[in-house]
């Protein structure tokens, strides 16, 4: 009887808990453009944590929950920005549309891909994923006519959104347009959320646990992790859009395979096997990249050299991966 | 036009070979010990700075000589002190560890040496042309795909000869079992990885007294070595070489052809090769799927 009641108060406790940590966080996000100017961030750095933090928690879908090594996002995420950027310029003078695109861009090569690597497994995946994503990077260099080349996209800039009667002015940076990148992302982080709650994501936690017992058990285990990696690459190319319309600029450094690696760190960093472990880790990577590159513009890439090398070997769980290890210790 | 094909040939020829020993090497301690090792083109990088350094006091032959063992000794020691850690672990972590180490050693490079690039001295002998005709075909070009075919050769007879190359070949089918026979796979994997970094280290003395040197100068050759490695199959080191040279020549002949797509054609094989034969040109089925 009271084993029981015991039981329940710990679950009410533990979802009391959940519902804390959330509130603390929307809350942490909402208020970041005015309590980051205080430790020395800006809006455009806050948003620039939201769009990675975006990125690498769609990464982590396949990383932290399917237990599959991608190390080509940056190609989505590119392809992203891109697809927004020569909407933009191009096409028509929409940001929906060109998020819309930009989304469909990038998800739809990651779709296409994955039909011909879902049989690889581990780093012979994660170099297909490599090679497979220098291909846009090359192409999106050496087209100088179309895509700017070397020099990147520019010439575009995001468009007001109407609603009806209402117009949304984004086309000034600050404030406004962080809380619409952090509305796009609240509903990409919900929707997330939704896929890895359903059976769905379930399953993929059984595939990446122990993908023979799961192929054993009656689970289509290649068309799960197909369709976990366009979900994936869905989301990637979202934030790549959201990355395009925060700069006004598409860079091809956005498609390197750097880029890639920059989203893996990001989310182990934070902690693969948490879902907000990623974005914690964006925002640490995007702040020590901003230190570093101010106090040596030159020379800062060997600190976030430093930064990789000492995460894999001193702090592999990452941020909230060990302090969860530590609750439950 | 001959001329300008056989030009283009040879260039093929001998972007190929940089190609193969670079990807032989990656392929080597990809096989064994699973880890990509995005830093092979910084080690050959280093393999050239050395030579470079060396130069001066031992002379061009001595560096020849010297520079890749001394490459292949700080890529044991890289292996004995930090990557050794990683084998046990998710593959994503040696992958974000040697991802770091070439941001660190291309940094370090730059400190060292300077961002500019320096050229490497050849000797005299080398740098005479062969004949009036064909200006472009000098014997530095021969020397070094002479030079590239005695080592991929005396690799493969390494490997089929040597007790330790009949283990390293042993330990890619079937690692576990080689352990369990007895073999010290800890030994077995840093020597491997050694054979690797020497490779890199010779590719890196070739190619300075042919483009000199600079600190990027293995980047350009990473993504053609990764793709060499799919396109002739994961797990065969043949496959590999025959990758190499595939899309060697065919990035040299394209570039006789339609220079701007030269870059696309490598690009079009490993596509073609994922669709119509996934497991690589010569891969077996089940390798690392």
């Amino acid at each position: 009887m009271s084993a029981t009641f015991l039981a329940e108060t710990d679950e009410k406790r533990a979802i009391g808990v959940t519902y804390l940590k959330l509130g603390a966080i929307w809350v942490l996000l909402v208020t970041a453009p005015y309590w980051s100017p205080l430790l020395g961030g800006y809006t455009a750095l806050a948003g620039k944590v939201l769009v990675f933090g975006l990125a690498a928690m769609a990464l982590n879908l396949l990383l932290g929950f399917t237990g599959v090594l991608s190390f080509g996002h940056a190609a989505y995420f590119g392809l992203g920005a891109y697809g927004a950027g020569l909407t933009l310029r191009y096409l028509v003078h929409s940001t929906p549309l060109a998020m819309l695109l930009g989304t469909l861009l990038g998800g739809l090569a990651g779709t296409l891909f994955g039909l011909l690597i879902v049989r690889r497994r581990g780093v012979y995946f994660a170099m297909c994923t490599i090679a497979f994503g220098q291909l846009w990077y090359y192409l999106a260099y050496s087209w100088n006519d179309f895509t700017g080349g070397f020099d990147g996209l520019r010439d575009f800039h995001r468009a007001p959104i109407g609603f009806g009667p209402l117009t949304l002015d984004l086309t000034e940076g600050g404030t406004r347009f962080y809380f619409f990148v952090l509305a796009v992302f609240a509903v990409a982080v919900a929707l997330m959320g939704l896929v890895l709650r359903s059976p769905f994501g379930r399953t993929l936690l059984a595939i990446r646990e122990n993908e023979r017992r799961a192929r054993f058990l009656g689970i289509p285990v290649e068309r799960h992790i197909w369709l976990s990696f366009s979900i994936s690459c869905f989301f990637t190319a979202l934030a790549g859009t959201l990355y395009a319309l925060l700069n006004n600029f598409a860079d091809p450094q956005a498609l390197h395979y750097s880029q890639s690696g920059f989203f893996v760190v990001m989310t182990v960093i934070g902690g693969m096997r948490t879902f907000w472990g990623p974005l914690l880790g964006a925002a640490v990577f995007v702040v020590l990249q901003d230190y570093f590159s101010s106090i040596w513009p030159l020379s800062w890439m060997w600190c976030i050299g430093v930064i990789f090398m000492m995460v894999v070997l001193f702090f592999p769980r990452g941020l909230l991966g060990s302090l969860r290890r530590r609750v439950s210790a | 036009m001959a001329q300008v094909i056989l030009y283009n040939v040879t260039n093929g020829l001998i972007i190929g070979t940089f190609y193969v020993l670079m990807a032989l090497g990656l392929s080597l301690i990809l096989n064994l010990s699973n880890v990509i090792n995005f830093a092979h083109g910084n080690f050959l990088a280093l393999g050239g700075y050395i030579a470079f350094t060396l130069a001066p006091a031992l002379g061009y032959w001595g560096a020849l000589l010297v520079s890749p063992l001394l490459t292949a000794v700080i890529g044991i020691a890289v292996e004995r002190l930090m990557i050794r850690h990683l084998y046990r672990r998710d593959p994503v972590y040696s992958l974000l560890f040697t991802f770091g180490l070439a941001f660190l050693m291309q940094d370090g490079a730059r400190y060292l040496w300077g961002t500019n690039p320096v050229p490497l001295g050849l000797p005299d002998a080398l740098a005479q042309p062969i004949t009036a005709d064909l200006f472009f075909i000098t014997w530095y070009r021969v020397f070094m795909v002479a030079v590239v075919i005695l080592t991929v050769i005396g690799l493969f007879v390494f490997l089929r000869r040597s007790r330790v190359g009949l283990r390293i070949r042993a330990g890619t089918l079937d690692l576990e079992t080689v352990a369990t026979l007895g073999v010290n796979v800890r030994h077995l994997r840093t020597f491997n990885f050694g054979v690797g970094c020497l490779l890199a280290g010779l590719s890196g003395v070739l190619a300075a007294g042919q483009i000199g040197l600079n600190p990027n100068m293995g980047d350009d050759l990473l993504m053609p070595s990764f793709i060499a490695i799919i396109v002739g199959g994961v797990g065969s080191l043949m496959g590999t070489l025959f990758g190499g040279l595939l899309i060697g020549m065919a990035a040299a002949l394209t570039t006789a052809i339609y220079p701007a797509a030269s870059e696309a054609v490598i690009y079009a094989i490993l596509m073609a090769v994922l669709l119509l034969r996934p497991r690589g040109l010569m891969g077996e089925e089940g390798m690392m799927s």
